[in-house]
């Protein structure tokens, strides 16, 4: 018999820079240990994993990380009242922060969950990467964090062009020249805010990893992919699964030496010389997991397992040459339940 | 040389790199070429092969299957044995 439990999470922005809430519902609702019940946690009313068939029970508009910590989970603590939640999953690099940081109150409540530690969390954040790199004995890309459009002039004396431009959180962009630097970094600091990262750009084969710590050390599991088709975004429209061994070392190294916890999604650079530069670590599990799980592990249900203290054995082994074309559908939905969300934020 | 071990070629010849996630078609001269390197014969021996079975001599076929050798070698796709 399954046992019941009611997951929420977040993510269900599943356009065309997903959210990673619609494939980790899926994997969870592919579980053969649990019949969940899902929330589903909106930040915006048009947020299509809301309206989609089969994949929320119940939808929660919640307020912004931005407006506040306290103020997003004293939300989620007052669905948790009316609504009771077993295992809370955030699935955004922008909100982990707050509910890392709220993880005994939560706990307290009755709501679990497996998230990083904040010192992983800001270990690996993209303007600490290369002291990560360093401490870990890891190839990385040079990278600078600045706050100051002035000091945009400077960057000849320690890049050469073109270079990456990031946000703190998302967005990434190539720029050949300084004019196109100032460019990205308005965009960027106008959405993300600063710092704005400046990295060394690496030429090669974009390749990622999709892996589960288990806190302790251990590897619970972990899928390599190359992007076989990219967006404009930088986004895997599609992905073949990998047999590369190299990654998986890489992988297992690198949630060891941190003892990981929780998802995580390792963008990797394979250059011409097949060496590996790490050039992102996102906290969270990424939103092609769904071929994972379709290689053979499921790692969302893995993840709500340990949210519970349940033993989780590592998976062995996963499908190589699995692939994972991504598409786009028109929903049709109705004003009224777009109109109930808006109004009374929740349908 | 010979192509490694875990790259898998379909009947229809179609080939897949497990490590680099690429995949390749060639056609039945390739694929026969390819099922030589698989029994490990030296270049000699296909070179010889190749010509006895098609009307086509040693010099113009040896142009285009060593065209053939480098395009896998960049692919990374082949092991690299020291024939002698």
């Amino acid at each position: 018999m399954k046992t019941k439990i009611t997951v929420a999470l977040t993510g269900l922005n599943n356009v065309d820079n997903p959210g990673p809430g619609v494939p980790v519902i899926r994997g969870i609702r592919e579980s053969d240990l649990f019949e969940p019940r899902i929330i589903g946690l909106a930040y915006e009313n048009l947020e299509p994993g809301i309206y989609m068939d089969g994949v929320v029970d119940k939808t929660y508009q919640v307020p912004y990380p931005s407006e506040g910590s306290d103020v997003l989970v004293n939300r989620i603590l007052e669905i948790h009242r009316k609504d009771p939640i077993d295992v809370l999953i955030p699935n955004f690099d922008a909100e982990l922060y707050a509910f890392m940081r709220s993880e005994s109150i939560l706990e307290k409540a009755g709501i679990k969950t497996f998230l990083p530690t904040l010192e992983q969390f800001e270990e690996r954040h993209k303007t600490n990467l290369p002291d990560f790199g360093e401490k870990y004995g890891l190839e990385v890309p040079f990278s600078k964090a600045i706050t100051r459009i002035d000091e945009i002039e400077k960057l000849k004396d320690e890049f050469e062009y073109p270079l990456m431009v990031k946000g703190k959180f998302y967005d990434a962009y190539l720029a050949y020249n300084e004019e196109q630097v100032r460019m990205n970094y308005n965009k960027i600091s106008a959405k993300w805010g600063l710092p704005v990262i400046i990295q060394e750009f690496i030429k090669g084969t974009e390749v990622n990893v999709v892996a589960l710590g288990d806190g302790k050390g251990n590897i619970i599991g972990a899928v390599p992919m190359r992007k076989q088709y990219i967006t404009d975004k930088g986004k895997a429209w599609s992905g073949i699964t990998l047999d590369d061994e190299k990654m998986l070392e890489l992988t297992r190294r690198i949630i060891k030496a941190m003892k990981w916890r929780g998802g995580m999604e390792l963008e990797l650079v394979k250059s011409q010389k097949n060496e590996y530069y790490i050039i992102e670590i996102n906290p969270r599990i990424p939103a092609w997991v769904y071929l994972a799980i379709g290689a053979g592990q499921n790692m969302p249900e893995a993840l709500v397992k340990l949210a519970l203290g349940m033993e989780v054995k590592p998976f062995e082994k996963y499908e190589v040459g699995k692939m994972f074309i991504r598409y786009s559908y028109d929903l049709i939905t109705d004003l009224k339940e777009f109109e109930k969300l808006s109004t009374l934020g929740e349908i | 040389m010979r192509i490694k071990k875990n790259i898998a070629i379909s009947d229809t010849g179609f080939i897949f790199n497990p490590t680099t996630g690429d995949s390749y078609s060639i056609n039945q001269v390739g694929q026969e070429i390819l099922a030589y390197l698989g029994e490990d014969k030296s270049k000699d021996e296909i070179v010889s092969l190749m010509t006895s079975e098609y009307d086509i001599d040693a010099p113009s076929f040896e142009k285009y299957f060593f065209d053939f050798l480098s395009m896998l070698r960049q692919f990374e796709l082949l092991d690299e044995i020291n024939e002698n």
